[in-house]
């Protein structure tokens, strides 16, 4: 099959680097944005705009060797056309929140979608980046192939710092094929009964692609031949739902009802078999239960302290102005390795700093 | 034999061996250290047997705690410290510091839990790998990388080196397959990275220590992922008269949608090597054997088998078969995961290469392969992870020659130094270790290594873990650069030579 050609579109490293060397001189900080599509995910941070769109574009694809890389700015969705014309896919599914979505907007947030837990997280499916760091240096990390242990695995570390540790401007990323049947199944289950069952069901070989539970219905999506998806589906029963593909990008892009007019958003992810949190709220869980959006009036400090009591913790994901604290305050002894780290890649704190957390 | 790396913190006093192993033993007890001669001899090496070096004393923790002890101990003295698993490494990661402590792991050998519900193993870093397959059976459930020494190789040594397997095409790597470890940091501090959730806050540091060949922490215990075992498995065994028919039919299976559980490849010398030892029915005339297995429920794998066989055909196959039963199908894998046994039948010595290079590029690589054995005067045969281009050229030697290890490790330079011009790296899954820093100083720039530093001073600021392995000094690079000159343009131009 053949390679698709280098972008076309003019590279913009170089002024990037220039950007950065010249905000490092200055002390003066950068917002690091791509189609800010996430700009609700992350403390508020002041600084220049940094627009990654300008570096945009496939730069190398090899469908045998399902691996695709692309510029940072490059709209997700272009990377998903492009993928989707050879029966291949980003297998994390990541959620795009608005039209402009770019690949490493996406990356540096780490955001995956449904199918998750069954194909990986965004993170195991990068083998390479280059990065801007903090003091302009253009640095290249991992690379095309899937096997590669030289070095400490600096291209995983960026993923979802949230621009932190430098500016990615290229990723190379694993890809698979686009399972050659999907089919959407739906029951009635409580809560408590469902997280139980779909972990019961996942020590069976089943092609479990999706699961998603709320207001005492359990969706389950299957993924793989067409033979194994109809006889999963005829196994664990219920009612086929007609327009299953359309339910689970609702559900990624956050379009369902039990979305709307929500005044603040919680993710909370937890050892999936964890029972039913007692917080008050409304509860969408999915990921077998490893991750559950909650839409409460409890205090952030009890939502946080009853995920850490189960061994997870809890993001404010959305919420009505800015906030101080979003994503889980850090164990003492992480936080140091998150500063040190901040240190050993962007000394003068200029690259979104606080946007994670308020040291970072 | 390359030199050894032999970078010691620089404020360490000098090394008094029998201090240090009688105030190690009041720490642990006295059956817990080692300091005569003849006791350390098993340490001097892992499974780079060309490097060895006798450590300054063996420490064996049989807990947690015990093990925090000696690493405080050391971190107030700037001992270095080299952990070590099984001593199964490749790549020298475990060669001893020679005034330092070999911190063996052998002791913290025990599964902690097993949740079948949650799927999850919970388990000490001196854990062997197939110990945890072995215990989760009985639930249905298996942890997935599989590397071949999986009987002797702990799960310490797994996350340090982020080791791979036959089956990581389909199941990932190490990497993949771990929820949350706890590790001791330098100065003795406990931290616990990653979650029993499906995610942590803030860096991914879960994947910074995967792979970090305990220059960054020690692994003092880990939680695994666990996986339901496929219904059942098929291992069609294809030949070709070609090595680049061989090579192209690796990517058209993958092309057309198929992701094989395990996809191997072997070259002509190493059919007939193999097939002499382990008698598994290869035609010893062809040029490449590729082994394909599939697994999943019986109707996904014969739909799979069936598109499998169209394509090898298509692509030139002169010969398929499947495996009939599972005794045939452990029979067509013996000879493959012999490889490196049968090695050492037919030669003295042998040297296990570990580059990868995109798929695409295996016959061009594996030719050229052939004419640097021609150059070098030195037998090389070629097994490999074909599914995802990790190639195992093992150099086949004789130690008792100087002169002929000297040639395998320029040869095996060269076979890595190609991989990177390919596109590849250096290594796959064996990691850097002691063995690997010049190919190193080919494969980064000075900044990318300056980077590296960076990370290892930020985790281990007294610099005492495992010290001057996994990533070359600049100093050393520049020193290198100006005997090999890559494709005409001299590495690091602005480092002083010496
Ligand atoms: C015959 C044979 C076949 C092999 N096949 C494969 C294969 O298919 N795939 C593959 O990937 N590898 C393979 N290997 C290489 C080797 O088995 C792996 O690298 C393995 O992970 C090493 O484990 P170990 O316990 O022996 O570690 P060791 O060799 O003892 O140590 C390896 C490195 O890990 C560090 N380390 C050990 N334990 C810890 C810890 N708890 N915390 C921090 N650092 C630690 C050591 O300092 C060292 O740097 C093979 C080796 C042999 C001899």
């Amino acid at each position: 099959m053949p390679a698709i050609a280098v972008s076309e579109k003019p590279d913009a490293r170089k002024e990037f680097r220039e950007i950065i060397r010249d905000a490092a001189e200055r002390r003066t900080p950068l917002r690091l944005q791509g189609g800010n599509s996430k700009a609700f995910l992350g403390r508020a941070t002041a600084g220049t705009v940094l627009d990654t769109r300008g570096h945009a574009g496939v730069v190398d694809y090899h469908a045998s060797e399902l691996v695709i890389t692309a510029r940072a700015g490059t709209p997700l969705a272009d990377v998903e056309a492009v993928l989707a014309e050879h029966g291949q896919m980003l297998a994390f599914e990541p959620p795009h929140f608005g039209a402009a979505a770019t690949l490493g907007g996406t990356l540096a947030c780490a955001l995956s979608g449904p199918r998750r837990p069954y194909a990986g997280a965004a993170r195991d499916f990068v083998l390479g980046v280059t990065l801007i760091d903090g003091r302009g240096r253009l640095l290249r990390f991992g690379g095309q192939v899937i096997k590669n242990v030289a070095g400490f695995d600096i291209s995983r570390l960026v993923i979802g710092a949230m621009g932190t540790l430098g500016l990615m401007t290229e990723i190379s990323l694993n890809v698979l094929p686009r399972p050659a049947a999907e089919a959407t199944i739906r029951l009635e289950r409580d809560t408590a009964d469902a997280i139980r069952t779909v972990n019961e069901w996942m020590r069976n070989p089943l092609p479990i692609s999706a699961v998603c539970l709320g207001d005492g219905q359990l969706h389950v999506r299957f993924s793989g031949s067409v033979g194994d998806v109809r006889a999963a589906a005829a196994k664990l029963g219920g009612v086929e739902v007609e327009d299953g593909e359309r339910f689970w990008s609702d559900l990624r892009e956050h379009r369902l009802d039990f979305f709307r007019q929500a005044p603040a958003l919680w993710r909370l992810s937890v050892p999936p078999t964890t029972p039913p949190l007692s917080l008050p709220g409304r509860w969408l869980i999915e990921w077998n239960g490893g991750q559950r959006w909650l839409v409460s009036a409890a205090s952030a400090d009890e939502i946080r302290r009853a995920a850490a009591a189960v061994g997870g913790h809890a993001t404010l994901f959305r919420a009505e102005g800015p906030q101080e604290s979003v994503f889980h305050p850090l164990a003492p002894g992480i936080e140091k390795l998150h500063r040190a780290l901040k240190a050993a890649f962007d000394p003068h704190r200029i690259l979104n700093p606080g946007r994670q957390y308020e040291t970072i | 034999m390359a030199s050894l790396p032999s970078s010691s913190p620089d404020e360490h006093q000098s090394f008094d061996r029998a201090r240090v192993a009688a105030d190690l033993r009041r720490l642990l007890g006295a059956h817990a250290v080692i300091a005569s001669e003849e006791g350390l001899r098993p340490y001097e090496c892992d499974g780079l047997t060309a490097y060895r070096r006798l450590p300054g004393v063996v420490a064996i923790p049989t807990d947690g705690e015990e093990l925090r002890a000696v690493i405080g101990y050391c971190h107030g003295r700037r001992i270095p410290i080299v952990p070590r698993g099984a001593g199964t490494g490749l790549s020298g990661g475990a060669l001893p510091h020679s005034e330092g402590v070999l911190l063996n792991l052998a002791r913290l050998n025990r599964i902690l839990a097993i949740d079948p519900l949650s799927r999850t193993a919970r388990v000490q870093p001196g854990v062997r790998n197939l110990q945890i397959s072995e215990a989760a059976s009985k639930f249905g459930l298996f942890y997935a990388p599989d590397p071949s020494s999986q009987i002797a190789c702990t799960i310490g040594g797994n996350i340090a080196e982020n080791s791979g397997g036959l089956h990581c095409i389909k199941y990932g790597l190490t990497v993949h397959n771990i929820l949350k470890l706890e590790v001791v940091l330098s100065d003795g501090e406990l931290v616990t990275i990653g979650s029993d959730a499906l995610d942590a806050p803030g860096f991914d540091l879960l994947a910074l220590m995967t792979g970090s060949e305990g220059l960054l922490g020690i692994v003092v215990e880990a939680t695994v992922k666990l996986l339901a075992k496929p219904q059942c498995a098929r291992l069609v065994l294809a030949c070709f008269d070609d090595v680049v028919k061989a090579g192209a039919a690796v990517g058209n299976v993958i092309a057309r949608g198929v992701i094989p559980a395990g996809f191997e490849m072997m070259d002509n010398p190493t059919i007939r090597t193999v097939e002499a030892y382990s008698h598994s029915g290869y035609d010893v005339e062809a040029a490449a054997i590729l082994l394909c297995e599939l697994d999943g429920s019986v109707e996904n794998v014969e739909e799979m088998l069936g598109k499998v066989e169209t394509i090898l055909r298509e692509s030139g196959a002169t010969s398929l078969r499947v495996a009939r039963d599972e005794a045939e199908r452990q029979r067509f894998w013996a000879g493959r995961k012999g490889a490196l046994p049968a090695a050492g039948r037919i030669s003295p010595d042998y040297y296990c290469m570990d580059g990868t290079i995109p798929r695409r590029h295996i016959a061009a690589v594996l030719t050229r392969i052939a004419e640097l054995s021609r150059e070098y005067g030195l037998r090389v045969t070629n097994v490999f992870h074909a599914g995802d281009g990790n190639l195992h050229p093992l150099v086949l030697y004789d130690s008792r020659n100087a002169q002929e290890l000297r040639i395998a490790e320029e040869l095996g330079g060269k076979i890595l130094e190609l991989c990177v011009e390919m596109g590849g790296t250096v290594t796959g899954e064996h990691g850097v270790g002691a063995e690997k820093l010049d190919q190193m100083c080919v494969q980064f720039g000075a900044d990318e290594l300056d980077q590296f530093h960076a990370v290892k001073r930020a985790l281990d600021p007294a610099g005492i873990l495992n010290p001057g392995k996994a990533v070359p000094t600049l100093h050393r690079c520049a020193e290198f650069g100006a005997m090999h000159v890559h494709k005409g343009q001299l590495r690091f131009p602005d480092l002083p030579r010496f």
